[in-house]
């Protein structure tokens, strides 16, 4: 509950994001750009995002004379931090950030603290294409977007493993449970607070729970304990076996893939169904590794972008955002050997040639069909995230 | 004696020159204090922005609530004690045993490169070389081993921090070791070792009772600036430190991050914890070289003459080449993962080889390196300037620095970086201070500036001012003194200590980090950020370049003097 | 009206004891010899009239060149030339460089180059103008110092043990070119040293100091 004792203390305060330049008046926006510096704070740890990154910025260079600057963060976090601190401060006119990749908690806090430039995502041009009713694209961890974030990419969450130690994929958290008994050492998570650790704390929840439906409503002390107490008891079962005996975990979700690139674990989660053909691609993992969901389906998310409220570049920001948008941006994102990341377009919008695009792609040996990436669990509410975060690093990650 | 009472010096010392040393003194002090003016206010929750004032206790309750808190400080402590006193152990037993000697001399050589090897990038190649499925464990696999996988063992990031004292060592006996060279010049050890070899004693036990204790005088402060930097280290740390919980400084660092604000006043209370740690750990030490040098004394009255003298002369080799190798095999590893296809445990090479990381990696990487060396470049001239300034202005107008002085200069790098910095982030965003390179330079320049005067200190003062008398009897200007005799004639320690600071720059991460907002990135910012990624190959060409950075400058004065006076015999001793 | 160099009632203290009194006249051509066990204090009487006195030491009494009082300029403003026992050539300048940087700013580069070369060739120095100094014998050495000092003009010479790390045979040499330099110019010459063939060498005034300070 952290983050909502901070918004109940910013909330008080008086302001109102006006979305100027005006997001409507397109051409407006377009000649505002050109010649700004839009510093996109997305976290870069990875490096084909970064290099996925740097092509968008080359790109928008050519088309639109903005130049794209990469603030590579650990945690996306410190952005919000860097934004909450310059509202602090009374930097309300050009702060350090003009973009932030984010989504989930971030995006709660900053919507709900007023932090964010908007609404916007809804006119910009692009929006057109984009899938908004098929694709969770209007609410991101069920806080309504309200057009104060743009999404480019979709994400579910898929398992990672060696096929050379893992016959067959297994279906459950209970049965990655049992696999990982009977093989200790061999398989291991993200250290929450990280990003994808959270999202294993929250999938093994949502699977284990008969009726995911009570993690959509904000977290209560009362029911807290008891909803929970499956996944403790299931934690408290998996650590002993885990990589390292649960005594280190790998800081982020790439780090993962040097550990199965090792050979230390055979088995890792991942927030990017086209992740492991990539990393394959790269010499990062073995060719021998493939992906699976679980039976009862994963959870899957769309990734954002958005601008903070004292940006001195939205304008610029704004274009960004709807090149992310545009086919040829979607079907680079999308392709395995770049970065794998799936589509928020809608195909059916799309003209005959864009489409041809997205069918020449061929998503690559590990990455799922469509079809069998199976159904969408929906994510539950980030109130619940941040509490079982603050639980487990209580409970496993400060040395109980 | 009657007659005219005249000042000795006439020669005034301008006002400018008048007025560096409080300007230096500012630049390292000021940004200091501060900062920790900056940390006070919010660890006694006083963040008015937040609608929080103070003072109250709360971020102290909610920081000796936190469950992690036991384990990290004695982490922080254990860390910097061992590592400090392992290092402190290895560089007496290494020069006791073999100063003056041809091994000693080759290791002299070896030191400024070693030295300039930044943390990071000497903590990957550590990592690497002794983690379960590193290079190591796959040269006797599965031959010796048996291992076909890696074990599962937690050597990196293991909850005792062995580790990460291993990584502070091999970057501490460079520098004590330096720092011991530099005393040794004025302590005059070889007549001592003479006169104890005379009477009987074994070289090492000889040198011990009749070297050490005078050297040790000299390098207590740099002995403690190690305590205090391996105390509070954080990229060497997030690289080989337990994360379940982390060390305290690490701990500062996430507190700091945290969009919630009352976790911030948390982790100011926890860096006005780790300040309070130093200067207690820093205390004690300073009682425990008193019982030494008690115990000492009645060691060197004993008249032990020292048995083992071959045996102690081979184990501290052999420890000087454990703390050198693993940084030469570590930084092999990062070229090899930089140019490395698919590498499987346990073969020792990738099985092919490929420059595509440098292709998706070095335009960035070299950019970055020019940002880093911009920003090494305006710390260090400024930084050269202040100090030849204050140098100048100490030899015109013949007063010596004091040992309050030597305090002073040694001040900023005894307080942990983790209790001043974070302050001084939120104090310049308060007063609206732009984020960006000039901050960031500033910052830089509290910890370039001692080193660059530590490092040109000693060779300015020891040259001959005769030079400059007969220079001034022949008419010229003390200016022209300056220019064209003094400087030129000290071109290569001027030279070494622009490296140096450019060197400490290049590895400032957590100045960098905060001061920048993420604005300004280094090739140490990005190389850590790349940590968490485990991106060996990305690492590997980042920890490379960062070691390159800091290299060049230490190549460069050392061959620039070389060609510029190569016809000069007279300037190459 | 009192040409040479006079020293008027000069007293050098440490820590408020006395540690050398002279007060002396030396006329035009002539040598004063101050002799005396070292710590006696001779290189601090020749620092103060340097001007580089370190602040530890405190002084009184006036030094007078030419009649004119010099006490009060600074060191570079006071063309009193000085030869110490060590040749202190700058290493990082060629033997003509070394010259040069003694001369008065002026004159074309040929002249000033002509200059060197036949104040080199008065010292059987023809052609070393673009030598490395390290490069020379010790006797070389010694005489390009004292061709750097006299081409600076100036008006007194000073000389601090300057031939004591010269062998027997190269002493006498170069001290004969020293003196003799010194007469033709007129240059009154105050030396310190411990060495009796030196104070006879000099022919003038001989003072033998004795340690003020009683400890």
């Amino acid at each position: 509950m952290k983050n909502f004792a901070m918004i109940a203390a910013l909330a008080a305060a008086p302001f109102a994001a006006f979305a100027t330049p005006d997001p409507a008046d397109w051409d407006a926006v377009v000649a505002e750009a050109e010649g700004q510096t839009v510093y996109w704070n997305a976290w870069g740890g990875s490096t084909t995002t970064n290099d996925f990154i740097a092509w968008v910025g080359d790109r928008v260079f050519e088309e639109y004379g903005v130049t794209l600057e990469h603030v590579k963060l650990t945690d996306t976090a410190d952005a919000v931090t860097r934004v909450l601190a310059e509202k602090e401060a009374g930097e309300n006119d050009d702060g350090a950030i003009d973009m932030i990749w984010i989504n989930g908690a971030n995006f709660a806090a900053m919507k709900e603290a007023d932090l964010l430039f908007g609404p916007f995502a809804e006119q910009l041009p692009n929006w057109a294409i984009v899938d908004s009713e098929g694709k969770t694209v209007q609410t991101d961890f069920t806080v309504p977007v309200e057009g104060y974030e743009s999404p480019w990419a979709m994400a579910q969450v898929v398992f990672m493993y060696d096929t050379a130690d893992i016959a067959a994929p297994l279906g459950s958290m209970s049965a990655i449970l049992e696999w990982a008994q009977a093989h200790p050492g061999r398989f291991t998570y993200p250290q929450p607070p990280d990003f994808l650790g959270s999202t294993f704390l929250k999938q093994a929840l949502v699977d284990l729970l008969e009726d995911p439906s009570v993690l959509q409503a904000p977290v209560s002390d009362e029911t807290y304990d008891e909803v929970t107490a499956p996944l403790w008891a299931y934690l408290d079962e998996l650590t002993p076996v885990l990589w390292r005996e649960g005594r280190a975990y790998p800081a982020t979700g790439p780090a993962q893939l040097q550990l199965i690139a090792d050979g230390e674990v055979d088995l890792a989660i991942s927030f990017s169904p086209g992740e492991a053909t990539a990393a394959i691609a790269n010499d990062q993992l073995p060719d021998t590794v493939r992906t699976f969901v679980l039976d009862k389906g994963t959870i899957g998310n769309a990734s954002f972008v958005a601008v903070p409220y004292n940006s001195g570049s939205a304008a610029g920001a704004m274009v960004v955002a709807n090149f992310m948008l545009s086919a040829e941006s979607q079907v680079r994102q999308h392709d395995p050997e770049i970065l794998g990341y799936g589509t928020v377009l809608n195909m059916d919008a799309l003209g005959a040639e864009d489409r041809a695009a997205f069918d020449a792609l061929d998503l690559g040996v590990a990455t799922l069909s469509p079809a069998d990436l199976g159904a969408v669990q929906d994510e539950p509410h980030p109130s619940w995230m941040t509490r079982v975060t603050d639980d487990w690093v209580m409970r496993y990650g400060s040395g109980q | 004696m009657i007659g005219l009472c005249v000042t000795a010096l006439v020669n005034n010392v301008p006002t400018v020159l008048r007025f560096l040393p409080a300007l230096t003194l500012f630049a390292m002090l000021g940004p200091v204090l501060a900062g920790l003016w900056g940390t006070v206010l919010p660890a006694f929750g006083h963040i008015p922005a937040a609608g929080l004032t103070g003072p109250s206790f709360d971020p102290f309750h909610a920081l000796f609530s936190w469950g992690g808190l036991g384990k990290a400080v004695r982490l922080s402590i254990t860390t910097g004690v061992v590592a400090t006193a392992l290092s402190l152990m290895i560089v007496a037993l290494i020069t006791a045993g073999w100063s003056g000697t041809r091994p000693f001399r080759f290791m002299e050589r070896a030191l400024s490169p070693l030295l300039s090897v930044p943390h990071a990038a000497a903590a990957f190649g550590l990592a690497f070389l002794i983690a379960p499925s590193g290079w190591i464990a796959r040269a006797l696999s599965p031959a010796i081993t048996g291992w076909d996988r890696p074990p599962d063992l937690l050597i990196v990031q293991d909850p005792l921090g062995l580790a990460m004292i291993a990584g502070l060592v091999l970057k501490e006996v460079p520098f004590l070791l330096l720092m011991t060279i530099a005393a040794m010049g004025q302590a005059q050890p070889r007549r001592s070792l003479l006169v104890a070899q005379a009477l009987g004693y074994g070289r090492i036990t000889g040198w011990l009772k009749t070297v050490f204790p005078r050297v040790y005088r000299q390098i207590r402060l740099p002995v403690y600036v190690v305590i205090a930097y391996s105390m509070s280290v954080v990229d060497v740390a997030v690289i080989l430190g337990p994360s379940t919980p982390p060390t305290l400084s690490v701990q500062i660092v996430k507190w700091m991050g945290d969009p919630d604000l009352s976790m911030r006043s948390t982790g100011a209370a926890a860096a006005l914890l780790q300040l309070g740690l130093v200067v207690l750990v820093l205390v004690f030490w300073w009682f425990g070289e008193r019982l030494v040098a008690a115990l000492g004394n009645r060691w060197i009255q004993s008249g032990h003459r020292g048995s083992h003298d071959r045996i102690s002369r081979g184990i501290a080799l052999g420890l000087g080449a454990l703390a050198a190798v693993p940084v030469l095999f570590g930084l092999a590893s990062l070229a090899v993962w930089s140019v490395a296809g698919f590498w499987s445990f346990p073969d020792v090479l990738p099985d092919s080889f490929s420059m595509r990381t440098w292709t998706r990696h070095g335009p960035d990487a070299f950019a970055t390196m020019g940002e880093t060396f911009l920003v090494a470049g305006i710390a260090v001239v400024f930084a050269l300037g202040l100090v030849l300034g204050c140098l100048e202005a100490e030899y015109r107008s013949g007063r010596q620095m004091g040992r309050f002085g030597v305090w002073l200069l040694y001040l900023p790098l005894l307080v942990p970086q983790t209790a001043f910095l974070p302050g001084l982030q939120s104090l310049l965003l308060n007063v609206g201070a732009d984020v960006g390179l000039v901050p960031v330079v500033f910052a830089h320049l509290v910890f370039v500036l001692p080193y660059v005067f530590l490092s040109l200190g000693d060779p300015w003062r020891s040259w001959d001012v005769r030079n400059a008398t007969v220079a001034q009897a022949l008419g010229a200007s003390p200016v022209r003194v300056f220019w064209t005799i003094r400087l030129p004639m000290l071109l290569r320690p001027v030279l070494t200590a622009m490296a140096v600071g450019v060197a400490v720059s290049v590895g400032q991460y957590l100045a960098t980090l905060l001061i920048g907002g993420g604005r300004v990135s280094t090739l140490t910012t990005e190389a850590v950020a790349l940590a968490s990624g485990g991106d060996r190959r990305a690492i590997g060409v980042y920890g490379l370049l960062q070691t390159l950075a800091a290299l060049l400058p230490f190549t460069f004065a050392l061959v620039l003097p070389t060609i510029i006076w190569r016809n000069r015999r007279g300037l190459h001793e | 009206m009192n040409k040479g160099l006079t020293l008027q009632k000069v007293c050098i203290m440490r820590d408020g004891s006395p540690l050398i009194e002279v007060d002396h006249h030396i006329a035009p051509g002539d040598v004063l010899t101050i002799m005396g066990p070292s710590g006696v204090g001779k290189s601090t009487l020749l620092a103060y009239i340097t001007g580089t006195l370190a602040p530890v030491f405190e002084a009184t009494g006036g030094i007078a060149l030419d009649g004119a009082d010099i006490s009060q300029l600074p060191p570079h403003k006071r063309q009193v030339g000085i030869l110490f026992q060590d040749d202190l050539l700058f290493p990082h300048m060629s033997v003509g460089a070394n010259l040069a940087f003694g001369m008065k700013a002026g004159g074309s580069r040929a002249e000033r180059r002509a200059a060197i070369e036949s104040a080199l060739a008065d010292v059987d120095l023809e052609g070393y103008a673009d030598r490395d100094p390290e490069t020379l014998s010790g006797g070389q050495k010694a005489r390009v110092a004292l061709v750097r000092m006299l081409l600076s003009k100036p008006r007194a010479l000073l000389l601090d043990e300057a031939f004591s790390r010269l062998d027997a045979e190269l002493r006498t040499q170069v001290r004969d070119v020293v003196f003799r330099n010194a007469r033709e110019r007129q240059l009154p010459v105050l030396m310190v040293t411990h060495d009796v063939d030196d104070a006879k060498a000099a022919d003038g005034t001989v003072i033998e100091l004795e340690s003020l300070s009683k400890t």
